[in-house]
């Protein structure tokens, strides 16, 4: 079943994102869905930047920036105002990776333990893009970095924080890119319809200057990395539940994965850092067809 | 009727709160201070106090969570100490730069290493320039009472405060406590309405990036605001007199009339000062007491036409700043630079980890400044090893 886009527009053209920034686009997407009675919680990040300097301001919905590794227990501050005043409104904590992998994962472990009842988005461009790319605890193995350099790019494989989220056991949780946008959508509107607690998105967002990619690539790199199982699009219900919601559609190779990104430069023609991406990209897809398959098993009985 | 009741400072706190009806509580438990925080859970849980209270991971969430609720709009609290308020230093600032009246109680505390949960005002004193309102309590009442009136003056000129408390000299010591009447406390304390509430019906953007043609005015208007404060904590303070039954001042003047000597301190310590102040009297002493009440904003007008042409004053401070003095003396120096009859200021640290500062101690120190002639930077009152020393003898007897 394919789901309409709505026509809404809650983002305003003139944003400071780069050309081609996925972030920007996960932004536009989500909003859509999410509608205008809404309020987003934004940390230190390319979103820091992206909404414009004052007085400007991209959204068309309140937008609190607050301090890097706050955006969740800002969010379920917020979240508990609204409440008190008898407001209905969703509150998102809007944060990249370095806000949700790294100095923000405590504040979003204590809101998702504490079930607040937010929307969490982590806009996900795999390194502190908006300080001149740094590794995050979600850069991918062999990726350059100003941090990884050429001669010792990222050593450790990007942190899984699905799993570490889906241990929370919080009621939602779900991975999607820009480039599938119909999947995002339907994504957004199962958030919202699981109000009441902690709902969780993981929006692969590409970053065309920190990943090395020209910008007009940059919708088919998320192709390519949902393609690849790189970042596969599933859904996980109250910690236990995986469903796949988007089979990959086209053969695709980590190689062919990584030809787009100049990241990936170092080790894209190192046959052993390759085998070792290969064998977890293998591995990790294995393990989420069988919850996958498990859970239909369960659904059935 | 107003309840008379005997509790503990920390009690006395969570009643503040209570009185004041905040309306969303988030907190994390820290020694000495957490008797407040599962006083609030109680009373929030039996319904006695209508708030949201949210048991955060961590000090540093607690103030953010205090930081988004009050953005929204909700009147909000916390109480931490040492470490904690140490945590919350990040978002101490942005409650400031976000414009919110938070209000915190923080029990001092020593700051580790080593280990110490034991009085000592240096935790709260390294968070001085933020642009926080700094009340110190000297008694159980305090302890509630600086709750309401910090509510009162921070949500008119938009700027956090907090109340200081002695860790256990207070926080630990039960005392008579008038609780006020409800509807009292609510005629002096109307609900908090503010300006803005991240209203979706008005979109806009707070706190985000701002260029060099604009942040430089708002400090500035921070900055205003807090001077703005000085002037209503007097007119709250007096109305809180009326209102409640207890006129609270930012500076209080004890035996200070003909006084050649004064001795200046803040939070609970005070009363043995006070005590110690009347049986010098008794021998003839002309000596008074003035009490730092509200350290920022700091009383500059007040503090000098007290002090213009008293022969000698001692400072008490329980904390101290490495590299130069106790941090109330610096202040009060500071206060005093120009004034063509300034006294001379001998500053002297006192109880740091909550070694006892008896009445004893108090009069060895008014007998140091009666006969010392040169006053020093810091003079440290009851170190093993030192009689009242400066720094330098007392590293001279290490050596």
């Amino acid at each position: 079943m394919r789901w309409a886009i709505p026509e809404l527009e809650l983002m305003d053209t003139g944003t400071l994102g780069c050309q081609g920034c996925g972030g920007a686009l996960s932004m536009r997407l989500v909003l859509k869905e999410v509608g205008d009675d809404a309020i987003a919680v934004v940390p230190a990040c390319c979103w820091s930047i992206i909404d414009g300097p004052w007085p400007l301001h991209a959204l068309k919905i309140p937008v609190f920036h607050t301090a890097f590794e706050t955006a969740a227990v800002v969010a379920a501050g917020i979240k508990a105002a609204k409440v008190r005043q008898g407001r209905d409104t969703t509150v998102i904590a809007w944060a990249g990776d370095g806000g949700t992998f790294d100095i923000g994962l405590q504040a979003l472990s204590g809101a998702a333990e504490r079930n607040e009842d937010i929307i969490y988005v982590c806009y996900d461009n795999e390194a502190y893009m908006n300080t001149g790319i740094q590794r995050s605890s979600s850069t991918p193995l062999g990726t350059w970095t100003t941090t990884t350099p050429d001669e010792n790019p990222e050593p450790h494989p990007k942190k899984d924080i699905m799993g570490i989220l889906a241990a929370h056991r919080i009621p939602y949780a779900a991975t999607a890119t820009g480039a599938h946008p119909e999947d995002l959508a339907r994504k957004v509107r199962t958030a919202l319809a699981a109000k009441g607690g902690m709902r969780f998105l993981h929006i692969l967002s590409t970053c065309p200057p920190g990943w090395k990619l020209p910008a007009e690539q940059s919708i088919e790199v998320m192709r390519r990395a949902v393609d690849s199982k790189v970042f596969p699009l599933f859904e996980v219900r109250d910690g236990r539940r995986y469903t796949i919601t988007h089979w990959p559609e086209r053969e695709t190779t980590i190689t062919e994965y990584m030809a787009l990104q100049g990241r990936f430069a170092p080790v894209r023609h190192d046959p052993a850092v390759l085998a070792r991406v290969q064998r977890d990209v293998d591995e990790r897809w294995a393990w989420l067809v069988e919850q996958h398959e498990r859970s239909l098993d369960t659904a059935a009985v | 009727m107003p309840e008379r009741l005997l509790l503990t400072g920390n009690h006395a706190a969570a009643y503040g709160a209570m009185l004041s009806r905040a309306e969303v509580i988030s907190a994390y438990p820290i020694t000495p201070q957490t008797m407040i925080v599962e006083l609030l859970s109680e009373l929030t849980a039996s319904g006695k106090l209508d708030a949201t209270f949210i048991t955060v991971e961590s000090e540093h969430s607690a103030m953010a969570a205090c930081v988004g609720a009050s953005a929204a709009g909700s009147r909000t609290y916390t109480a931490t100490s040492g470490q904690g308020l140490a945590l919350m230093h990040e978002m101490l600032h942005w409650a400031v730069g976000a414009r919110l009246p938070v209000v915190l109680t923080n029990v001092s505390r020593a700051m580790a290493p080593g280990w110490s949960i034991w009085s000592d005002q240096t935790d709260i004193l390294s968070q001085r320039d933020i642009g926080w309102m700094m009340l110190f309590a000297e008694s159980v009442q305090e302890a509630q009472d600086f709750v309401i009136w910090s509510y009162k003056v921070a949500e008119q000129v938009y700027l956090p405060a907090m109340v200081g408390m002695d860790a256990f000299i207070l926080s630990h010591t039960a005392e008579p406590l008038i609780v006020h009447d409800q509807s009292a406390v609510d005629a002096y304390l109307p609900k908090f309405q503010p300006i803005y509430d991240l209203d979706p019906a008005e979109p806009r953007a707070y706190g985000g990036l701002v260029n060099r043609d604009h942040y430089f005015e708002l400090r500035y208007k921070i900055f205003e605001a807090m001077e703005r404060a000085g002037r209503l904590l007097v007119e709250a303070g007096e109305e809180f007199g009326e209102t409640l039954g207890r006129r609270y001042t930012p500076l209080e003047e004890y035996l200070l009339d003909d006084a050649d000597y004064v001795i200046v301190s803040a939070g609970a310590l005070t009363s043995n000062v006070r005590q110690a102040v009347r049986e010098a009297r008794r021998n003839g002493i002309k000596v008074g007491l003035l009490r730092l009440v509200a350290f920022r904003p700091f009383p500059f007008a007040a503090m000098r036409r007290v002090l213009a042409g008293r022969k000698k004053v001692a400072v008490l401070d329980r904390n101290m700043g490495p590299g130069h003095s106790g941090i109330f003396a610096a202040e009060i120096r500071s206060a005093m630079y120009g004034m063509p009859d300034a006294p001379p200021i001998f500053g002297y640290v006192v109880g740091l980890g909550g070694r006892d500062v008896r009445v004893d101690t108090v009069a060895d120190v008014l007998y140091d400044l009666i006969t010392r002639e040169e006053p020093e930077l810091a003079l440290f009152v009851g170190v093993k090893g030192l009689a009242i020393g400066p720094v330098r003898t007392h590293l001279e007897v290490r050596r």
